[in-house]
């Protein structure tokens, strides 16, 4: 449904967006993530017609909208500000669009009440901005920007002024909302859980480039590299030399990453040759942590225990391995005060199957 | 509510006679029974009751309000114009100069001013009059105006007129329906500058005034050269009343509504 070809968008000598092509297809939830200044508000923006790319195409639905402006487009905003007209009612905030495409009143009065019911602010229509909460503005600005029943509907970081409880209830009803009508949303986030939570797809940007487009669980999983996999979550990443196991599958290594340390073993489906340098990344919920080292496993490693993070449903044990390195290992709390296995300075064995890293070139 | 040191109310009050005996004497004055301004001979209406006869001062009076609120108005027009060409405008060439310019008239000497002014229209043969008084007023007031209105466009959201041209408005309705209801405040603020500015202007007016044109400052200026008449000390009364009046009714609005914005402001944070 949109095509961005070869765009690229230069700000004097700033290069905000580097020859960028990526697709967009209908009734999808789409994130742009990425560290601030990545170039993913410049994307959203184009689409929304206030910037135009210094080279390439746009397309929606088939046709170029280069040079189309924002008030000629079936695409609605909603703005990181909300941007609600502060002498406007709830009500007529919400009509503002409608009304200017001159419908008659009594569309004009149904759609506004379809919206205020889809967004539970019916008490509210007769309300100023200002006499309002938080969380009720941000359902004015989405009831606004989704009257006019754009085809493509963008958000640009619409949940970043709300608390962290209220922001993820918010997430699922925005997830709601896009599934009951339909659209095509493209949120812009740097918030990578919410772009998790939310998107069917998400793009993670940086530098004005595209670094992976994929399903959340993809990005999540089997990372393409390390920007990726460091950028999403939290992540153990191990340096070394990636050799092809000789007795093993055809996509197992083995990975020399320290002296005196035991080589550890991977499969990857990407080829590396022998002796080419990898990157082993490991989530730390993979991780296993025990006092002996189990039976059989393949990858395991000895250290002592130098920090614990206790975060309620989880714990995160910061373990140092001999050769200095620290490798982070984390376990549910299943068990409600249960006695701690570990503790500072104890000696445990960290093990992971063969499968559980992704072996990354870069 | 604290009591004041006496260190502050011995300043308070320095301060405050400082602003306020001349006028004062000036308003006692204008209730003097007798003809001579400076001997008080018992409380008196009557300069009032001949100040209403006085078809001279009452045709200047009418021509200065008259000057005021076209100049006033035209002032702000333009004024909001520059403004917002000037802060929202894309950057184009020579635009910090002619931010610069727009500031120069406020510091400018008035008397220059009215001289080239008065050489203007002499080289383009404009007869002097009520317009030439209002075209004078309208160039130094403007760049009050620009002043103001554009210290409120530095500070408002360009979302605004964003979300508002992604609704569907063209630039135009934008600025009609979302930029222009929301600067108001500031533009009204504006023009009330201007049309005082242009009510007490005496120097610029002497300039560009025509012999059927004296507005009520000239009048005033040239009565008193003849001996201080206790009719001008009626009218300058009159004229501190409106004053006091419209600037009191102004700040009365401004606080209720900042004070019933807070008190929603208020409201909805504990509804939350």
């Amino acid at each position: 449904m949109i095509r961005f070809q070869n765009v690229t968008k230069r700000f004097g000598t700033f290069t905000a967006i580097d020859n960028l092509s990526l697709d967009i297809f209908e009734r999808e939830f789409f994130a742009l993530l990425g560290p601030s200044g990545c170039g993913k508000t410049t994307m959203m923006r184009m689409l929304g017609g206030f910037e135009s790319p210094t080279e390439g195409r746009i397309e929606l639905s088939g046709k170029d909208i280069v040079g189309v402006p924002p008030n000629k487009r079936a695409v609605n905003m909603m703005f990181q500000s909300y941007a609600l007209f502060p002498h406007l009612s709830v009500w007529d905030n919400i009509a503002f669009g409608l009304r200017r495409d001159g419908r008659p009143k009594a569309d004009v009065e149904a759609r506004v009440a379809e919206m205020l019911k889809l967004t539970r602010l019916e008490k509210f229509a007769r309300r100023k901005p200002h006499q309002i909460s938080g969380g009720q503005r941000q359902r004015v600005a989405l009831a606004r920007s989704l009257a006019k029943a754009p085809k493509l509907l963008l958000l640009d970081e619409p949940l970043g002024a709300l608390d962290k409880k209220l922001r993820q209830d918010t997430q699922f009803e925005l997830m709601d909302i896009q599934e009951k009508t339909g659209t095509t949303f493209v949120i812009v986030t740097h918030d990578q859980e919410e772009a998790m939570t939310v998107a069917s797809r998400v793009a993670v940007m940086d530098e004005g480039k595209l670094i992976q487009v994929a399903t959340p669980d993809r990005i999540y999983e089997s990372p393409e590299n390390v920007y990726v996999a460091d950028f999403i979550g939290d992540v153990n990443i191990i340096e070394g030399r990636a050799t092809p196991e000789a007795g093993g599958e055809d996509d197992t290594y083995r990975i020399d990453w320290a002296e005196g340390e035991t080589p550890l073993q991977a499969t990857s489906a990407t080829r590396f040759d022998p002796g080419q340098t990898c990157y082993l990344a490991i989530r730390p919920e993979k991780v296993t942590i025990s006092a002996e080292r189990p039976e059989g496993a393949l990858n395991a490693v000895q250290g002592k225990v130098l920090d614990i993070a206790y975060l309620g449903n989880i714990s995160t044990y910061h373990v140092e391995l001999t050769s200095g390195t620290v490798i982070k290992a984390q376990t549910a709390n299943t068990r409600r005060i249960s006695r701690r296995s570990f503790t500072w300075e104890d000696p445990v064995w960290l093990s992971w199957t063969v499968t559980g890293g992704v072996l990354l070139a870069g | 509510m604290n009591r004041l040191s006496w260190f502050n109310t011995v300043s308070l009050t320095l301060g405050f006679a400082f602003l306020y005996i001349p006028m004062l004497i000036l308003v006692i004055y204008s209730f003097n029974a007798s003809k001579l301004v400076t001997v008080w001979a018992g409380f008196s209406t009557r300069w009032y009751g001949e100040l209403l006869h006085n078809e001279a001062f009452l045709d200047a009076a009418w021509v200065t309000l008259k000057v005021a609120v076209f100049s006033s108005s035209i002032a702000t027009v333009l004024g909001t114009m520059a403004a917002y060409v000037l802060v929202r405008g894309n950057r184009f060439l020579g635009r910090t100069l002619f931010s610069g310019m727009i500031y120069a008239p406020l510091v400018m000497p008035e008397v220059i001013t009215g001289l080239s002014l008065l050489l203007l229209f002499i080289g383009i043969g404009l007869d002097r009059g009520v317009l030439t008084i209002v075209l004078a007023h309208t160039t130094f007031s403007m760049c009050y105006v620009s002043v103001v209105v554009s210290s409120r466009l530095v500070t408002f959201d360009r979302s605004l007129e964003e979300a508002a041209l992604d609704l569907g408005c063209s630039p135009a309705q934008a600025f009609r329906l979302v930029t222009l209801p929301i600067i108001a405040p500031a533009v009204i603020s504006g023009w009330l500058l201007a049309f005082t500015l242009s009510l007490d202007d005496l120097v610029i007016a002497s300039f560009t005034a025509g012999p059927s044109s004296t507005t009520l400052p000239i009048k005033i200026f040239s009565a008193v050269r003849l001996g201080v008449s206790p009719e001008i000390n009626a009218l300058s009364t009159v004229m501190i009343a409106i004053v006091a009046v419209g600037v009191i009714a102004a700040s009365l609005v401004s606080k209720r509504s900042l004070v019933r914005q807070q008190k929603d402001e208020q409201e909805a944070a504990r509804a939350q």
